[in-house]
């Protein structure tokens, strides 16, 4: 991989990926969301799959039909009429409800005591950020969001769980997530939230999409029940 | 509405269309016949649409009974196959009556047998597609990645049709061979690896683990070591060859997760991907560059 941006590489016979900066960005973020709405509208049905993640962006395209030169032409062409003036302005604002409580949050504790912070510094740092979808994958409907505050940036669990409840709000690393659906998981769970995330007899399927921006809400007990949230998820440790 | 109906499930017997595409962005994966080759061929023996869905029977065990007057066609691993009391072929089609017993007994040459019926399997879809995924919970008869299971129905309009079409000789393929070849196109990350390592890469014979199923494949052989550059997740393609930390190359296939963080050196060339549909744990492999050029050109000849 040259140092030079974007950069435009193959990923198989008929797939590219392109990287757009080194790090991931707003700026970068924005440009993927343009780049992958343009290739959309111009390759229409010659398009059969787009990858957005942190710094890139997975093209699989029809190459019986599409030469590998139009490909890049395609892509290049996209870039170049990205209007620099809405940058970062893409992307809807979401602001999702957590239910944080040590009965929510198995790991929510352990977290405080690792990052030396008590658990109510900890739930208002996690709410004190607003959140870009990264990336969506590991199931239907799972977004990462990034970057979280480092003084509450913790390691993944050594052993993951093999149950983690639908709604988990989650951390690892300087990341944070929701699980869609009932799932195996290595992240530390601090909270749960009512909100469905995925539902595939929804149109759309799923509440975000990668560059929307998503903050975080803390309710009551009371309140997560009221949303739906199931009290059947609250018994403390779910490991 | 009537069909086949399943007396036996066998081992794991998945319906799948073409796969589910256009929604890897919220982490949907594709799905699809794991080999699209034998698929194909299936469908086309009926005249159906290359969309059309039908069963991926996993090593083999299954057993219908069919409710209707139609036609079936069987392709992939070499298995024995009864209707009633009567060993029939494969890759070709055949008559069916009401009450018929169509039974696929286990592979003893491949793995995946399809088997296709006049018109498609009507299932309903999930995505655009009736492709069965487990891991997901989509697909299936039920839309919720459920496998067959004994007693289920696969409904399936009747045909009158009898004329019965085989696929040639020359175009069935081949699966007793001691190492498959497997053409990659270089690519991703190709860069990271040394020249030496990619000389040990293309020289080994891999040995497919047992760890392998429809999500992909885990690869035994010498350990490379490689710089084991941390990578932000991006996405990953089919075929996608990756390299974790311990060395060993795993190949992410049709149920693969989207996206991923590990080093990838390019490939598995899609027309390969059916032969590794075909080979259970334990058999043998060894990886062939393949240049992008050349890959086009075979792909534009397969589609002629």
């Amino acid at each position: 991989m040259s140092e030079q941006f974007p950069n435009i590489t193959i990923a198989s016979e008929n797939s590219v990926i392109v990287y757009f900066s080194e790090r991931p960005c707003e700026k970068t973020s924005s440009l993927i969301a343009h780049t992958a709405n343009q290739l959309k509208t111009n390759l229409a049905q010659n398009l059969i799959d787009l990858v957005p993640s942190y710094h890139s962006l997975l093209i699989t395209y029809n190459a019986v039909e599409i030469d590998h030169s139009i490909i890049e032409q395609h892509i290049d062409n996209a870039i170049s009429c990205w209007p620099a003036e809405i940058k970062a302005q893409v992307g809807r604002h979401i602001e999702l409800p957590v239910y944080y409580s040590l009965e929510s949050g198995p790991d929510l504790q352990r977290l405080a005591d690792h990052a030396n912070l008590p658990v109510d510094k900890v739930v208002e740092i996690h709410q004190q950020t607003e959140y870009r979808v990264y990336a969506m994958g590991f199931a239907p409907g799972f977004a990462y969001l990034g970057e979280i505050d480092s003084r509450i940036a913790a390691p993944r669990l050594s052993t993951p769980r093999s149950n983690v409840p639908s709604g988990a709000v989650a951390i690892a690393d300087r990341q944070t997530a929701i699980y869609p659906a009932q799932s195996p998981g290595g992240w530390n769970l601090i909270g749960l939230c009512p909100s469905l995330m995925f539902d595939p007899n929804q149109t759309p399927s799923t509440l975000v999409e990668v560059g929307d921006r998503v903050s975080f809400k803390a309710i009551d007990r009371h309140e997560f029940i009221q949303l739906g949230g199931s009290e059947e998820l609250l018994t403390g440790d779910q490991s | 509405m009537s069909g086949l109906k399943v007396i036996n499930p066998g081992m794991l017997s998945l319906i799948q269309d073409t796969g589910r595409h256009g929604f890897h962005n919220i982490g949907i994966t594709s799905g699809g016949p794991f080999d699209n080759y034998s698929a194909d061929w299936a469908n086309r023996l009926l005249e159906n649409s290359t969309s059309a869905a039908c069963l991926e029977v996993l090593v083999g065990g299954l057993t219908l009974e069919s409710q209707i007057t139609t036609q079936i066609a069987i392709t992939g691993a070499v298995s024995p196959i009864q209707i009633n009391d009567t060993k029939v072929e494969s890759w070709r089609s055949h008559n069916i009556v009401p009450g018929d017993r169509i039974s696929i007994s286990y592979a003893t040459s491949g793995c995946r047998t399809y088997l296709a019926v006049t018109g498609g399997i009507q299932c309903p879809l999930i995505f655009d597609s009736a492709s069965t995924v487990m891991r997901e919970g989509l697909g299936g008869l039920h839309r919720d990645g459920r496998a067959l299971e004994q007693g289920d129905i696969l409904p399936c309009s009747s045909s009158q049709r009898t004329n019965t079409r085989a696929v040639s000789e020359q175009y069935r393929p081949q699966f007793d061979i001691d190492i498959t070849q497997i053409r990659l196109v270089m690519g991703y990350q190709q860069d990271l690896f040394k020249p030496e390592q990619l000389n040990q890469f293309f020289n080994t014979e891999y040995t497919i683990s047992a760890q392998s199923d429809r999500m992909g494949y885990r690869l035994e052989g010498p350990a490379i070591t490689h710089c084991n550059k941390q990578m932000l997740s991006e996405g990953i393609c089919l075929g996608a060859v990756q390299l974790p930390a311990d060395g060993q190359p795993i190949i992410l296939l049709c149920d693969r997760q989207t996206i991923g963080g590990y080093p990838k050196l390019g490939s598995v060339f899609s027309q390969d991907i059916a032969k590794l549909a075909q080979l259970m744990p334990g058999r043998k492999i060894q990886f062939k560059p393949l240049d992008l050029k050349q890959a086009h050109i075979l792909l534009r000849q397969a589609n002629q």
